[in-house]
């Protein structure tokens, strides 16, 4: 299991010490119709861009609240990852970014009626955000209200 | 990315997710999660195994159905 205690002390210390944030989410949303018809898109930390649009800033203080805009007929292969933490094993990733940006998975799912669609657009993130005022009062609710736009019925999001 | 979450979830649209980290999941309190047992940088489980990322996806999804008992998060069995 990823435990807080198996990673490097400076990881481990910070994410101690760390007061988490959370924001008031309740009552919650509910799914207003069958997954089946529902159009579903992906949100990543993972930091994932394409190879035009700038690269996440690994180095400022208090995290990078910018996000990508990925299309889903993105070349999956061609997508980098702007995290240069070494708090997690980046060779899975490299290897297949659906590892934590499942595009190819929803497309089947899609095509099987599991799902009713792939929203054309999905939204990737840098995690470890040490300051995360300005994603929450600003870029965060820019994409919730992007995907809102797009008639998005569900969200799934996905570390690295 | 739990605080993202509770945004999107908080603007109107449901969320559900995975996540790695069980404890740092359970302060941010995020609606939704499913905890996949997996190492840091393998949150579906294993690159180039369709069927693995696929089970995990689909059980993600499947917390979506649920609206009372918020929050939930669920541990991923294989």
């Amino acid at each position: 299991m990823a435990r807080i205690s198996d990673l490097r002390w400076k990881y481990r210390a910070m994410m101690r010490a760390y007061s988490y944030r959370t924001h008031d989410w309740r009552p919650g949303a509910s799914l207003e119709k069958p997954l089946s018809e529902a159009r579903v898109a992906v949100v990543t930390t993972a930091a994932l861009h394409l190879p035009d649009q700038p690269a996440f800033d690994d180095s400022r203080k208090g995290g990078d609240v910018s996000y990508r805009e990925v299309p889903a007929d993105a070349n999956l292969d061609s997508l980098l990852v702007a995290h240069k933490s070494d708090a997690f094993d980046h060779r899975g990733i490299e290897e297949d970014k659906n590892l934590a940006l499942p595009l190819a998975r929803l497309g089947e799912l899609a095509g099987e009626g599991r799902i009713g669609s792939v929203n054309h657009r999905h939204f990737s993130f840098m995690g470890s955000i040490p300051a995360p005022g300005r994603l929450v009062s600003r870029t965060a609710p820019e994409v919730a209200g992007l995907l809102r736009d797009d008639g998005v019925d569900a969200v799934l999001l996905t570390p690295v | 990315m739990g605080l993202i979450q509770s945004v999107i979830e908080s603007s109107g649209i449901p969320t559900t997710s995975v996540t790695l980290l069980r404890e740092v999941t359970e302060k941010v309190d995020p609606p939704r999660a499913l905890f996949a047992d997996y190492p840091l940088g393998y949150p579906l489980g294993a690159p180039d195994d369709p069927e693995l990322q696929r089970s995990i996806v689909e059980a993600s999804l499947s917390l979506l159905t649920a609206t009372d008992s918020l929050p939930r998060i669920e541990s991923f069995s294989p």
